[in-house]
């Protein structure tokens, strides 16, 4: 047998179901949101669907919402999931406690920990409760809203809970396979402690920081279940609407749910660009 | 200079502390809310501990169990799919140098980053056609989706260390394709599988929007179940599910803790999780 056909026969069956089903899928959600199905007797395309999705307030409040949600989640969990994989690199009481736990939580599903936050954040919930034991409030409304809120606090406080491992472990692989060489290096060269940091070892691991938040900005733009337990009912995020929409009574919404769900495909792939872009550069692993 | 050190130590372990409560806190609450009695506002803790959320969790009537082993199935069934699918697409990745290759590995790595709602609404519109919406079945097909393309990075991964110079060995001295198979290339590429299968059924288990979506309410899955009782306000019922639902991570984590360094490449799929 030739090389050639036995990498068809290898790949044929993983191409056609990720063909099949992915592309499949997007391409479908594409036609319907110009309202163009032939197979149902929908032979027209319009873009009316686009129109309706771009002229809505509701769209660009839940859009504007959805991407503050994703750069603040993602830029506070790369900043302090690198702050903590240069902790983890030292020998200290308690590392591997955090080892374990990073790990723990990199296996925890996102939606258990959107409750656990709302059950922390919420007006009821433990943190308002040390406040009232501490006299700072007299009841419940008095807590700052900080779950069903209009600056997404809850969602952001959960992801950047996830997501801190989700970076720190790759980060630590890096560090790890980066060694301490160069810092040595720069140090012995008269560079401080920061100067060493900023200037050899951040542009180092650059590109891993770059290629691990793409991920973590494209999953928490693209998230359904945490905006939906911990977000505000207007304007909600972005998937949230679009799955409203698409399970609206009024059918005729549908088109405008396959618009939504083109806009966050489409910001993904640019998300795809950006991650080949930088995970190429990145020690490959 | 040594002042310094001893400061640089104290901030490191207080650092250090801090993260760790930060790591564990979400989950505290909803341990204690499993075993809860009566835990009003401004109660610290609960009034009383009991044990009937859990009970009520643990029998036919609430569903948790049947949930449970629909969720165990589906995740079970999706694994070995994308390890019969994975396995052999990880080989031609990892072992040739091909035109295109570029293309179908860009073509693998877009399920993982692109999210499921973008790809769901649209798939649900053909299901329904073919009558795979609301079915087990069709849960199981979208959960490939997440599932397979992680398998195959896995895979790739592996069989780029593997050298396949032993296979031809191992015919020349007679062996059979299958025994070859058995002998040679299964022992050198079980751990990869193991632990690519492992995480894959973790990706499963924990998808919500693609199961809602093709499921639409009647498969319900553990993390369906566990949303809805959270939704509705019934906070210990909420604990105990929750508790059910983390423990397989805890399992698979015990096992394989050594493997999940960001090294190996397995962590990439965790995005999904």
């Amino acid at each position: 047998m030739s090389d050639r056909l036995k990498i068809v026969l290898l790949l044929g069956p993983a191409m056609v179901i990720i063909v099949g089903l992915f592309f499949g899928g997007l391409a479908i959600g594409l036609l319907r949101s110009f309202n163009y199905m032939p197979v149902i007797g929908l032979t027209e395309p319009n873009v009316n669907a686009y129109v309706a999705v771009f002229t809505s307030r509701e769209f660009y409040l839940s859009f504007l919402l959805t991407f503050h949600i994703a750069f603040t989640s993602t830029v506070i969990s790369s900043v302090l999931a690198v702050a903590a994989a240069l902790l983890l690199r030292r020998q200290f009481f308690g590392r591997a406690v955090i080892n374990f736990l990073f790990q723990l939580n990199l296996t925890v599903p996102h939606l258990v920990g959107a409750i656990g936050i709302l059950y922390l954040f919420s007006q009821s919930g433990s943190f308002a409760r040390l406040a009232a034991e501490w006299g700072m409030i007299a009841r419940p409304s008095e807590f700052p809203a900080l779950v069903f809120d209009p600056y997404a606090i809850g969602i952001i406080l959960q992801y950047v809970w996830k997501e801190i491992p989700f970076i720190g472990v790759i980060v630590l692989a890096n560090l790890q396979a980066l060694g301490e060489d160069y810092e040595a290096v720069a140090r012995s060269l008269g560079a401080t402690r920061w100067q060493a940091f900023r200037h050899v070892l951040l542009p180092l691991i650059f590109p891993g920081v770059l290629s691990a938040s793409v991920m973590v900005f494209a999953f928490t733009f693209g998230a359904y279940e945490i905006p939906a337990i911990l977000g505000a009912n207007f304007p909600a995020a972005l998937p949230v609407l679009a799955y409203r929409k698409y399970t609206d009574v009024d059918l005729a919404a549908r088109p405008e749910a396959m618009a939504m769900a083109t806009v966050i495909a489409v910001l993904s792939a640019v998300m795809i660009l950006l991650y080949l872009r930088y995970s190429r550069r990145s020690i490959r692993g | 200079m040594e002042h310094e050190t001893l400061l640089l130590r104290r901030f490191r372990v207080l650092t250090g502390a801090l993260l760790i409560v930060w790591l564990v806190l979400p989950l505290v609450p909803l341990a204690i809310w499993s075993f809860a009695r009566g835990w009003y506002f401004p109660d610290i803790l609960p009034k009383g501990w009991t044990l009937k959320a859990w009970a009520y969790a643990l029998s036919d009537t609430s569903g948790v169990l049947d949930s449970l082993g629909l969720t165990l199935w589906i995740a079970f069934v999706a694994t070995a799919l994308s390890i019969l699918i994975g396995v052999p697409a990880g080989r031609a990745l990892g072992l040739y140098r091909f035109r295109g290759k570029q293309m179908v590995e860009l073509i693998i790595l877009a399920p993982v980053i692109v999210p499921g709602i973008a790809v769901v609404l649209g798939i649900h519109s053909v299901f329904i056609r073919l009558g795979l919406t609301n079915t087990v079945f069709g849960v199981i097909l979208v959960h490939l989706i997440p599932t397979l393309p992680y398998m195959v990075l896995v895979m790739s991964g592996i069989f780029s260390n593997y050298d396949p110079a032993f296979e031809a060995q191992a015919r020349s001295l007679g062996a059979g394709p299958v025994q070859t198979f058995r002998y040679v290339t299964l022992p050198a590429i079980l751990p990869g599988i193991i632990v690519g299968g492992l995480f894959a059924f973790l990706v499963s288990w924990s998808q919500y929007i693609m199961t809602l979506t093709i499921g639409g309410g009647r498969v319900v899955t553990l993390p369906l179940l566990l949303f809805n009782f959270a939704a509705s306000g019934r906070n210990d019922i909420t604990g105990a599910i929750g508790m059910i639902y983390i423990l397989p991570g805890v399992l698979i984590l015990l096992v394989t803790a050594r493997h999940l360094s960001g090294r190996s490449g397995a962590v990439g799929g965790f995005g999904r999780v």
